[in-house]
């Protein structure tokens, strides 16, 4: 049978084994290397974070336990075998989750015109004084780097209980993590058809209208639902601190031991996440597609 | 300039024209637009609805931002008053980094088999493959405080309770971002180590492997980043790390710690942001 692949001679051979021996070595070294910085990294972090193998192992019954008691009614039957006594309190929960999901919506809508505000002048190629884009860069950064609920916590302070620090807390964190988005998309637009704009004699409203608007609508109203999904998870906790939603009467429940409420409200909580994000998810492929039409 | 108006005027003369040879292009017409309108309609409609429902007035809007900005002149300068109070923020914000490194490793490392399960190109089993992704939206949609909350129940208050949080949020996450790395692999490579005569392991480890950890190896790193934020307000609910002493500090209103405490985390995300950047480029660009 011929060869198919021709084999050079041992003294050719050789050196390129041996360089090929040596890359292969150099590159096992140097994941040696990661992993034994990883390794170091763990123990450093297990011993901060208080890591007790042991109680976990003693207590993990304790989480399958806690799981097993959300499950149970206070009579000691389980919740599905009656669901109007474990839903007791459906109607006041579905308002305050209506309230939370509002509350999401106004954020995020807020949000996506501050970010949109911001975007303008922090993209390079729509301003051109450079120490103005560097400013909102670093204001938009700021926003985005505190957490929301630090804010809430803030907010509550300032504004009392209610629902308008938790609105203006998820809001002002929109705007941080849009506006970057915002000014990464205006920053990747083809400059083509501004300049036609603007070579017609068209003023720079008139650009943005007619050149950039058209080129980013899509990817902004994409980016906006993503972020609508992120802000309904944010709106389920921001009542931890008394900033509206269903969270406030989620930690009472927790903390007063009131198992089958607990269940109950997270339940509501999981299915609308899911049912969102199941929505948002299809109304995104589809301005996708719309945008790049095979 | 003036080149640009000498078109602007030909156009112009020429319009008549245009909209004669062009007419669906340029008399674009209300009646299309209806749709669009009635949607931007429907979601003003909606955001009043909010702000009335959510009893959100200009009256209240003001007051609060007048002892909003109060509270910001007395965060000026900030300021942790002792040193032993620095080193003590100094250790939260360790425990905060040793919280979320750990949460992170422990999510991923559970969480890829997950992933790897809910991977349709990996496992034929359609049911098997569904209840593995139904699995992880559950797990993904409860948020690092309610983690939090459960995981203090089992192991007391502390760090420990706040690191397993982590894990259990990220574990849907990350379970869910491997099944779709898997998932967009190139069959090709695979399909060459197959019909080099390697087996079906080899056209993993060969095939599969080098395509698909870079990527997450560099969402590792986002993750870790992100969690690092998650880690600093875990200790709200009293599950360890900065959080705690934050929230402490707010409830005595103690401005100037608050703003101090603050501007440490901002100080830690920036550096991280800055060190895991430079190294995803080094993990990317050595196995490219």
């Amino acid at each position: 049978m011929a060869r198919l692949v021709s084999v050079p001679p041992a003294a050719q051979l050789a050196p390129l084994l041996g360089g090929y021996s040596q890359a292969v070595a150099a590159k096992r070294r140097q994941l040696a290397l990661g992993l034994a910085l990883t390794a170091v990294a763990l123990l450093i972090s297990a011993i901060g974070a208080e890591v007790q193998p042991v109680t976990l192992w003693n207590k993990i019954g304790n989480f399958t336990s806690y799981f097993d008691r959300l499950l149970k009614l206070d009579t000691g039957a389980r919740v599905w075998t009656d669901p109007q006594e474990w839903f007791w309190g459906l109607a006041r929960w579905s308002r305050l989750l209506g309230e939370t999901l509002l509350i999401a919506y106004v954020a995020t809508l807020t949000g996506a015109v501050g970010a949109l505000a911001g975007a303008a002048p922090a993209s390079r190629n729509l301003m051109r004084r450079a120490s103005v884009g560097f400013v909102v860069r670093r204001c938009l950064e700021f926003c985005r780097t505190v957490p929301d609920i630090v804010f809430a916590l803030i907010f509550v302070a300032a504004f009392g209980l209610g629902a308008l620090p938790g609105v203006l807390a998820l809001a002002i964190h929109t705007t941080g993590a849009l506006g970057k988005l915002f000014t990464e998309v205006v920053e990747n637009i083809d400059m083509g058809p501004v300049e036609g704009v603007a070579s017609t004699g068209g003023s720079w409203l008139a650009q943005v209208r007619f050149a950039v608007t058209p080129q980013v609508l899509s990817n902004l109203v994409s980016y906006a639902l993503l972020r609508f999904e992120i802000n309904v998870r944010g709106a389920t906790v921001i009542g931890f601190v008394g900033a509206g939603g269903i969270g406030q009467d989620l930690i009472v429940a927790i903390r007063k031991f009131y198992y089958s409420d607990v269940s109950a409200m997270l339940l509501m909580i999981i299915v609308t996440v899911m049912v969102i994000d199941m929505l948002s998810a299809r109304l995104r492929h589809r301005l996708l597609a719309a945008e790049n039409p095979p | 300039m003036s080149q640009s108006r000498q078109l602007r005027e030909m156009l112009l003369d020429q319009g008549a024209e245009l909209h004669a040879r062009h007419p669906d292009m340029l008399t674009g017409g209300w009646r299309q637009r209806i749709p669009l309108l009635a949607l931007c309609a429907g979601g003003i409609g909606i955001y009043v609805m909010g702000l009335v429902t959510l009893e959100i007035s200009p009256a209240k809007m003001f007051s609060g931002l007048g002892r909003l900005l109060d509270i910001a002149g007395l965060m000026l300068p900030p300021d942790p008053e002792t040193w032993s109070r620095f080193l003590l923020y100094l250790g939260a914000l360790g425990q905060t980094l040793a919280i979320a490194f750990l949460g992170t490793m422990l999510g991923a490392v559970i969480g890829c088999p997950f992933g790897f399960l809910a991977a349709r190109n990996i496992i034929a089993n359609r049911l098997m493959h569904l209840l593995a992704r139904r699995s992880l939206d559950t797990v993904r949609s409860v948020d690092t405080l309610i983690w939090a909350l459960i995981w203090i129940n089992v192991v007391g208050l502390g760090p420990f309770a706040g690191a397993l949080a982590i894990m259990s949020s990220d574990l849907g996450a990350f379970g869910k971002l491997v099944s779709e790395a898997l998932e967009a692999a190139d069959r090709k490579p695979i399909d060459g180590v197959l019909s080099a005569g390697g087996s079906r392991l080899h056209g993993i480890r060969f095939g599969m492997l080098p395509q698909v950890l870079p990527v997450l190896v560099s969402q590792l790193l986002y993750f870790f980043e992100s969690n690092t934020r998650s880690a600093t307000i875990i200790g709200i609910v009293g599950a360890g790390g900065i959080g705690l002493q934050l929230s402490e500090q707010i409830r005595v209103l103690e401005w100037q710690q608050v703003s101090f405490l603050i501007l440490m985390i901002l100080i830690t995300v920036a550096a991280l942001d800055w060190m895991s950047q430079r190294l995803r480029g080094a993990i990317i660009g050595r196995r490219a």
